[in-house]
C-alpha cells in the first residue's frame, strides 16, 4: 500500500496543498485538484483578502503552516487570469 | 464516505505491524490519550495515496530509531470517524488534516506534522523529521512500551 494512489493520471500537484497568489491581492491555500479552462479547482480552502483580513498575508500564511489550513470554503475555482503564482504551502 | 474495510485493512496493518496500537472507538481514544505518564504519538492514518502513501513508510523508518514516544497510537481518518474526531479533540488547536502526526505529553502538543508537511516528500526525509522530533521530545522518556 505504500505509495498507492487511488486517483492516478492527475497532475503532479493533485492532492497537494498549495498557495495561489492572486493578481487582485487575494490569496488562497487549499488542496489542488485540477486546472481547467475555468481555472484552478481547490478543495478545503483558506482565503486571505487584504481588504478584510485581520492580519497581513505573511502572518496568515505562517499561522496556516503551523496550525494547519482553516477551511473557509470547501471548494473554490481560482480563475486562470487571477492565478499569478502557484506553489506548495510546504515549500 | 467510507471505503470498504477490505481495501483499508492493508493500510491499517502497515501501521499496526510497527507496534502502533489502533484506536477505533471514542472509549479507546479517551483511555489512551487522557493525560498520563510519558510521551504519546498519534498517527492519523488515511487512504489518500498522495500523502499517506509516503507517511506510512516514513513512520516505519522512524520507528526503527532507538528513541521514540512511549505510547504509539493511530486512528484512521475518514474511516473510524468518531474515534478520529475524538483524537483530534486532544489537539484541537491544530486544524484537521490527514495523514498527520501529533507528539504529546500530558495533554500538551509538543510537535505536529500536518499533511502539507508530508505531501511530496520522500519517506526518508519525513522520517528524519520524525526522528529529530523523537530525539528532541522523547529522549528522556525511553522507548515505546508494548501496548
Amino acid at each position: 500500500m505504500s505509495g498507492m494512489v487511488f486517483h492516478p493520471g492527475h497532475e503532479e500537484l493533485h492532492g497537494v496543498t498549495v498557495v495561489i497568489d492572486g493578481s487582485s491581492g487575494k490569496s488562497w491555500v487549499g488542496r489542488y485538484h485540477e486546472r481547467t479552462e475555468r481555472g484552478i479547482l481547490l478543495h478545503d480552502v483558506s482565503i486571505h483578502d487584504p481588504a478584510t483580513a485581520l492580519v497581513p498575508r505573511e502572518a496568515w500564511l505562517e499561522r496556516l503552516r503551523k496550525f494547519g489550513v482553516k477551511v473557509d470554503a470547501k471548494h473554490v475555482v481560482v480563475p486562470e487570469a487571477e492565478a499569478v503564482e502557484v506553489r506548495r504551502l510546504g515549500s | 464516505m467510507t471505503y470498504h474495510e477490505m481495501m483499508i485493512k492493508p493500510m491499517r496493518e502497515e501501521v499496526t505491524r510497527l507496534g502502533v496500537q489502533e484506536l477505533r472507538t471514542v472509549a479507546e481514544v479517551d483511555a489512551a490519550l487522557a493525560p498520563g505518564e510519558g510521551t504519546v504519538m498519534v498517527f492519523v492514518n488515511s487512504v489518500c495515496g498522495c500523502a499517506a502513501g509516503g507517511a506510512r513508510p516514513a513512520l516505519s523508518l522512524a520507528l526503527q530509531h532507538a528513541t521514540k514516544p512511549q505510547h504509539l497510537y493511530t486512528v484512521f481518518a475518514g474511516q473510524d470517524l468518531d474515534a478520529t474526531a475524538r483524537a483530534r479533540s486532544y489537539f484541537a488547536d491544530y486544524q484537521p488534516s490527514s495523514p498527520s502526526v501529533a507528539i504529546m505529553r500530558d495533554g500538551e502538543v509538543l510537535h505536529f506534522i500536518h499533511r502539507h508537511m508530508i505531501e511530496g516528500r520522500p519517506p526518508q526525509t519525513l522520517a528524519a523529521d520524525l526522528v529529530a522530533a523523537f530525539d528532541k521530545y522523547c529522549a528522556a522518556e525511553g522507548v515505546a512500551k508494548s501496548e
